[in-house]
């Protein structure tokens, strides 16, 4: 653990403190979460109190504190998305996978989160997974999209 | 005679609707037939709903093809690249003949995506074949003092495309007049506005123009250092932007002694947010750039006085900055002879919602909401009624049908209750809810919150729980006055933007749509047919077949029936999901 981390930190002069949110976006990006572990790693490198390290933290959205499924869906919620129906979107996407916005499901296999925008308004709603877009999904498109990702396991 | 082009658009929506595949499958076709013509990725073109597009430019013209997908390519470049013969069915605009899409390009002027969808983003060489570069260039070369370029900006009249609507020009001065070695540029590149996509299309389309607007502001205020704060959820904007600083450092337009002009030194870089809507505010941003947490704090000090590290700094958006090089290059005048007296220039609108032409759309200020819904827009979808446009986001409001021939400015739509914001247009149709909506925006301003003002961190709470309540069936009397009164102090008691707009979309709708709340609290209906507590489905006995479909789809086994006899739905067991209305072969099901 400590020298994964250790080979993020060294890219960071451990003076400047204003590098704390890039910190944490490597980590996350290498861990796909930020544990306390590693909270505590750089807390000790930037000589900053974790408190503050977990306060900056929670503050921004994109910051998770537990491990992701193996395929992390988003569902967008924004406005285009919500006119055009993304509540039911959402509540299929939860009834497929068996878990709530914010959840992993417990074969580790897909985890859910609600964002704000992804800024594909044109062709909402919009679900995105590991980073690929689907377009004007359905209720049936849904259930077709997740099954090719179960199938390719 | 110039080999034949082929440009694919490829920015985020282009890519989400499979045009990265469309890319490949034309690249292996020339590769597989040794065929002579170029292929080149573009940005967004900005008929999103078409995507993906793609354009051929021959020696009779250029013509764009809309929903294509890897067999239409194959067509395409079978028939026209090959043979020259357009395949006409697929063709979406061309400047030779018409189409059923024409006017959505038509009405459009385009400067701050003047490049979008033309020339590849990621090579600095096609910027510069389209007078990229030249505008800064030109004012280092001819000496041009820094106050006839700030004196260039404020005759343009532009403001503020962020949604502030703050004459840029006069900021400029500000940062100007305070004296001090080190200044910051800062480009808002937060686009956090549920419902607008303008500023990714921009980074993603035309990164370089982004960046020598940044220059020059640099230039003029006498900046060293400059910040571009991108949301973390656009990651190709982010990598794109990243190319692009790479390629102009090369070339010697950033870094130290610019353009041979010793002692001209400005550097850039982006800075990804974290997903904080709060921080599209300007003093959470720098909070959040200085690596804190994303919080506002009071002004004055203004940042063209102490911002950034407490130095000068001055902030603008990526719309306003892509402006810049064609204010300077082209004169001002280029500039305010569209618009309206106080709102001079054009401006971006994401449209989106029930129309039916969703995409991005550049148009002069002093158009008609109607004429950009109905001329450009091709109106609602399925040919419902349009009932309301949303605009200004979470800040904004829903300006209703009948002010539909309010003139797009930023007086003109604040008189309205919405704000011209950064530029989302989200269009409804009888079919949504109004108090759903304002309960939507309500949700997002209340998670947003940074929790630093009482009233908007608490204010906003019970604003949403009193909407859940009648969206929900148990609204109250004294409900809406509640709502109104809660309205006045969140925004007369916060420090920034997000709070003191926050109850915004609540106001407009109370003020437009009073109905809807009524009719949800006292006769616990809502008339669109959106709120599902509020709706009842019964079986229409004359019209039912008894053909058992819905009984066999409902998930909660509300249904029951004999085959071949009218079915009943159980009230007390339905779960409004609405499978056994979709299901209906028969419009056997009412929905009241």
């Amino acid at each position: 653990m400590e020298t994964k981390i250790q080979g993020i930190l060294d890219r960071y002069p451990a003076e400047k403190t204003e590098n704390l949110i890039p910190i944490l976006q490597d980590i996350q990006d290498h861990d796909g979460f930020l544990s306390q572990e590693s909270v505590i790693e750089v807390s000790k490198y930037l000589k900053m109190p974790s408190s503050r390290i977990f306060g900056v933290a929670t503050f921004y959205n994109q910051f998770r504190f537990t491990p992701l499924g193996k395929y992390h869906i988003q569902v967008c919620r924004g406005t285009a998305c919500h006119v055009l129906g993304s509540v039911t979107v959402l509540d299929e996407v939860e009834k497929n996978i068996g878990v709530k916005a914010g959840q992993t499901s417990r074969d580790g296999m897909f985890s859910l989160e609600v964002v704000a925008c992804i800024g594909a308004c044109g062709l909402a709603p919009v679900i995105a997974i590991n980073g690929n877009f689907h377009a004007k999904v359905t209720c049936e498109s849904i259930k077709e999209i997740l099954d090719n990702y179960r199938n390719q396991e | 005679m110039e080999k034949t082009q082929v440009l694919v658009g490829l920015a985020s929506c282009g890519i989400a609707a499979g045009a990265g595949k469309v890319y490949d499958k034309i690249l292996d076709i020339r590769q597989a037939e040794k065929l002579d013509f170029s292929v080149k990725r573009t940005g967004c073109i900005g008929m999103c709903y078409r995507e993906p597009l793609i354009e051929v430019i021959d020696a009779t013209g250029s013509y764009l093809y809309g929903d294509v997908d890897e067999n239409k390519a194959l067509e395409i470049v079978e028939k026209h690249v090959k043979s020259g013969e357009p395949v006409k069915e697929y063709i979406v605009f061309t400047d030779l003949f018409k189409t059923e899409d024409n006017e959505f390009i038509e009405g459009q002027v385009k400067i701050a995506l003047r490049n979008c969808g033309v020339i590849d983003p990621e090579d600095i060489n096609e910027y510069e074949t389209r007078g990229g570069y030249k505008a800064i260039s030109g004012l280092v070369e001819g000496k041009v003092t820094p106050e006839a370029v700030i004196q260039n900006v404020i005759d343009s009249g532009i403001r503020g495309r962020g949604g502030g609507g703050f004459p840029t020009g006069t900021k400029w001065k500000f940062a100007y007049n305070s004296k001090s070695d080190v200044k910051y540029i800062i480009c808002n590149a937060d686009e956090g506005d549920p419902g607008a996509f303008m500023d990714r299309s921009v980074l993603e389309g035309d990164p370089h123009s982004v960046l020598e607007g940044m220059t020059i502001a640099a230039y003029a205020i006498g900046a060293s250092d400059g910040v571009i704060y991108c949301r973390a959820e656009y990651p190709l904007a982010i990598k794109r932007l990243n190319i692009a600083i790479e390629q102009s450092k090369k070339k010697g337009y950033l870094g130290k002694n610019i353009f041979g002009k010793e002692g001209f030194n400005f550097d850039i870089y982006v800075k990804e947010g974290a997903g904080a809507f709060v921080c599209g505010e300007e003093t959470a941003l720098m909070a959040s750039v200085e690596g804190k947490r994303g919080m506002p704090r009071k002004r004055p000090p203004f940042p063209a006085v102490s911002g950034l590290w407490k130095q000068p700094t001055n902030i603008n958006n990526v719309e306003t900055f892509a402006n810049i090089p064609s204010i300077i290059l082209n004169g001002p005048q280029s500039f305010n002879c569209y618009g309206t007296e106080k709102s001079k220039g054009t401006k971006v609108f994401a449209l989106t919602g029930k129309i039916k032409r969703g995409g991005l759309v550049e148009v002069p200020m002093g158009i008609t909401i109607r004429e950009v819904i109905f001329k450009l827009g091709g109106g609602i979808q399925n040919n419902k009624k349009f009932k309301a446009v949303q605009m200004g986001g979470p800040s904004g409001g829903c300006i209703p049908e009948f002010l539909a021939d309010t003139i797009i400015d930023y007086d003109s739509v604040n008189a309205t209750g919405a704000i011209m914001g950064s530029g989302g247009m989200v269009v409804m149709d009888e079919t949504t809810c109004m108090v759903d909506m304002a309960r939507f925006f309500l949700d997002f301003t209340q998670k947003e919150s940074c929790g630093k003002c009482t009233f908007c961190r608490i204010g906003t709470k019970r604003m949403l729980e009193i909407l859940t309540r009648i969206c929900e069936g148990e609204g109250k009397e004294g409900d809406i006055e509640m709502l109104e009164e809660l309205a006045v102090h969140i925004k007369n008691t916060s420090l920034c933007g997000l709070g003191q707009t926050a109850p915004n979309p609540v106001i407009t709708s109370l003020k437009y749509f009073r109905n809807e709340f009524e009719a949800h609290i006292n006769n616990k209906k809502c008339p669109a047919g959106t709120c599902k507590k509020l709706l009842t489905y019964t079986v229409i006995a004359d019209k039912c077949t008894g053909c058992t479909v819905c009984a066999k789809n409902c998930s909660v086994n509300a249904i029951s029936g004999e085959r071949k006899q009218p079915h009943f739905i159980n009230q007390d067991a339905c779960i409004k999901c609405g499978v056994c209305y979709n299901k209906c072969k028969f419009e056997a099901i009412s929905l009241t």
